[in-house]
């Protein structure tokens, strides 16, 4: 009895039964003129994706989670976007400092692009004008991730999509100082937009690559469902963010990040939240050689409704690796969040580092932060850290920037802000961490005005 | 009550929802252009007589008055009574992860500004530079996150950063001493020094009398058990060190 009332899954469990995530299957559009082998693997994940479940709270993967706020009556086929011009020229006005290249898609398709300062050597381009000319690089690694965190269901659909997106090649020595950014938006009522980001970075190159997510309309139901494939290899350096600012009243999104680092490569990514009005990221990390480095940052700003569930692997495979997470949730009203993240180091996978923190500022007392921290330990001489908290800003804080003159309001304010900035300032570049820290900033403005 | 003076009369606080008395009876008065020092065993009430005028909500109030130049600063709410002029270097600094120095100076400074008045930025990265350079702060810091990370040298450099882009009428400075090597003492001392001004009012509390060697108070106060029991001249806190804190309790306030 003591253990069912303790059991946080029960107590939080929505009351209803699971239903389906999607009555009606969607429509399922082909194109012909595209390789064999890529309409192979849209055909598989096709059939994968009707094959598969759906997902229940009855999984371990989806513990915690709401399936009621996941779910759609259908998907409509999505149409061209009116007034593209309008939805670039918005891009436009909402860019980082600077950048090496910006693309703009809108339901599916290009709209806009601009190569500004690529290094020699360097390709950036929609992914599927990659497939024609790339077609060995992309077929050698797209989707090749064949765990899942929980969302396979929704990475088949994906791949069983039309191919929208960006494919990023760092060839070897390729160093951009400014990020590769996309914006990616979705408009229409049930429209259904598969963003996908293929990042390669090759012997001792630098990448920075910003997404960004955003709802055309606000209040419309839609669905993004982004997959990433990043793969760093000898000494490379690749930065990724996945910046979701989308309706918080009627946007889905599902963000699937797998990520491959090999010896001495480091990854930096993140997931950064501020809208939607339901969020699944899952982040696979996998570090296959000496002295790959992952680190994975999350900063997640939550109020009303809305509910963002993240799902992390760190899975050390070879010696000498190390990875560390960082994921900071600020939550308001009747939001709530769900990290489970597992640590797991492989046999033979000595010498490894390895850090989980989850972090959670309360800001009302209904809202509700869930955690599970995990670790699994199969080889010797590690150092594994793992943990979680959840608090609320202190008064002897608030003396503190009071103390200085600064009025309680905007003292909330700058330590909120500060709480979820602290992980973005571990990124690598100015652009990028100088763009969201001014996002989040705006947001608890407004939020706590 | 002086219109040139922080001046402190009979005042009584205890610590908020207790019966604890903590200041029972405090007098003092520092003109303007005067460094005051207050020396006292743990446990006198020092840091609490700072917390109090500061307005920290922890303690309450129950009678007696603190004036800053005639305006009545436990009417003020906590930011108020910074942007009247009066200011506090923290014993214990906060650490404000993710919020850099620049932009919490920044922040501070705006707050004294009229509504819809912006605050020009070039000149005041100018201003705090120069204030940094005084002071050997490395032009690295103002990208850090507010003393995250800090030493305690380096926390307390920073507290008198702050008073320096502030510029109170008045500024208390709990213990900014402990924690500090020799050579942060003389760097935070010369801050201070730098500081002084005919327009401006010091009250330096400290446990040693080391301090005083470097911010030669003209007014040294003996405080024990939630009063003052002794004033005099800089000499009376070489007394004290001579005599030890005993002497304070056992001679100059007797239970």
């Amino acid at each position: 009895m003591s253990t069912a009332i303790a059991d946080p899954a029960v107590m939080s469990a929505p009351k209803v039964e699971s239903t389906p995530w999607l009555d009606e299957a969607p429509r399922r559009e082909v194109s012909e003129d595209l390789p064999a082998w890529y309409l192979d693997l849209q055909n598989d994940a096709w059939k994968k994706f009707l094959d598969t479940p759906d997902p229940t709270r009855f999984d371990e993967e989806w513990r915690f989670a709401d399936l009621k706020k996941l779910r759609f009556a259908r998907l409509n086929p999505v149409e061209s976007a009116s007034a593209p011009s309008s939805i670039v020229a918005r891009a436009q006005n909402d860019l980082t400092e600077d950048y090496a290249a910006h693309f703009v898609f809108a339901n599916n398709e290009l709209i806009h692009s601009e190569i500004k300062d690529l290094p020699e050597g360097a390709t950036c381009m929609p992914i599927n004008q990659a497939l024609e000319e790339h077609g060995d690089l992309v077929r050698e690694h797209f989707m090749k991730e064949e765990r899942s965190l929980g969302g396979d269901k929704f990475a088949a659909l994906h791949a069983a999509a039309t191919l929208s997106g960006l494919f990023v090649h760092f060839p070897k020595g390729c160093v951009a100082e400014h990020p590769v950014v996309a914006h990616h938006y979705v408009g229409g009522e049930l429209a259904p937009i598969f963003p996908h980001t293929l990042i390669i970075a090759d012997e001792n190159s630098d990448v920075t690559v910003m997404d960004n997510f955003e709802s055309i309309n606000e209040g419309e139901q839609s669905l993004a469902i982004g997959v990433v494939d990043l793969i760093a290899t000898n000494g490379a350096k690749l930065q990724y963010v996945a910046y979701q600012d989308c309706s918080d009243t009627g946007a889905k999104h599902v963000q699937i990040n797998n990520t491959r680092v090999g010896r001495d490569a480091q990854v930096k990514s993140a997931f950064i939240n501020l809208g939607a009005a339901w969020v699944r990221n899952e982040s696979l990390n996998r570090m296959t050689d000496n002295g790959a480095d992952s680190q994975i940052f999350g900063a997640s700003l939550a109020t009303e409704n809305q509910e963002y569930d993240q799902r992390t692997l760190q899975c050390h495979e070879a010696e000498h690796t190390t990875s560390d997470l960082l994921f900071k949730n600020a939550l308001y009203d009747k939001a709530r969040t769900i990290f489970g993240g597992l640590i797991q180091v492989l046999p033979g996978a000595h010498h490894t580092d390895s850090f989980q923190t989850c972090r959670n500022l309360l800001g009302s007392e209904e809202a509700e932060a869930n955690a599970t921290p995990g670790l699994e330990i199969n080889a010797d001489q590690v150092k594994c850290s793992h943990g979680s908290t959840s608090g609320q800003i202190s008064d002897e804080e608030i003396f503190y920037l009071q103390a200085r003159g600064i009025p309680a309001e905007k003292a909330r304010q700058m330590i909120s802000f500060g709480f979820l900035n602290e992980a973005v300032q571990r990124l690598d570049n100015k652009d990028v961490e100088e763009y969201i820290s001014d996002k989040i900033d705006a947001k608890f403005r407004e939020l706590l005005a | 009550m002086s219109n040139n003076s922080l001046q402190i009369t009979d005042l009584h606080a205890k610590v908020e929802g207790t019966e604890v008395e903590i200041l029972k009876g405090l007098t003092l008065e520092i003109p303007k252009g005067e460094v005051h020092a207050i020396m006292g065993p743990n446990g006198s009430g020092k840091s609490t007589l700072s917390k109090v005028m500061a307005g920290n909500e922890e303690y309450e109030v129950t009678s007696g008055s603190v004036t800053m130049d005639g305006e009545d600063l436990l009417a003020l709410e906590i930011d108020e009574r910074s942007r009247a002029g009066f200011f506090l270097a923290f014993q214990y600094p906060h650490e404000i992860p993710g919020v850099s120095n620049a932009n919490f100076l920044r922040a501070a400074r705006q707050a004294r500004l009229p509504k819809g008045e912006e605050i020009d930025a070039i000149a005041f990265y100018k201003e705090m530079y120069e204030k940094m350079d005084l002071l050997g702060i490395d032009r690295k810091f103002t990208g850090r996150s507010v003393n995250d990370g800090f030493s305690g040298g380096e926390k307390k450099r920073n507290e008198i950063l702050q008073m320096m882009v502030l510029e109170p009428k008045y500024a208390v400075l709990d213990e900014t001493d402990s924690g500090l090597d020799i050579d942060a003492l003389k760097i935070v001392s010369e801050g201070v020094n730098a500081m002084r001004s005919p327009e401006r009012g010091f009250l330096v509390i400290t446990h040693y009398q080391r301090l005083l060697d470097y911010i030669i108070p003209d007014v040294v106060h003996v405080m024990a058990d939630g009063r003052i029991v002794k004033t005099g001249g800089k000499d009376l806190a070489l007394e004290l060190e001579e005599k030890g804190y005993d002497w304070v309790t056992q001679e100059l306030a007797p239970a």
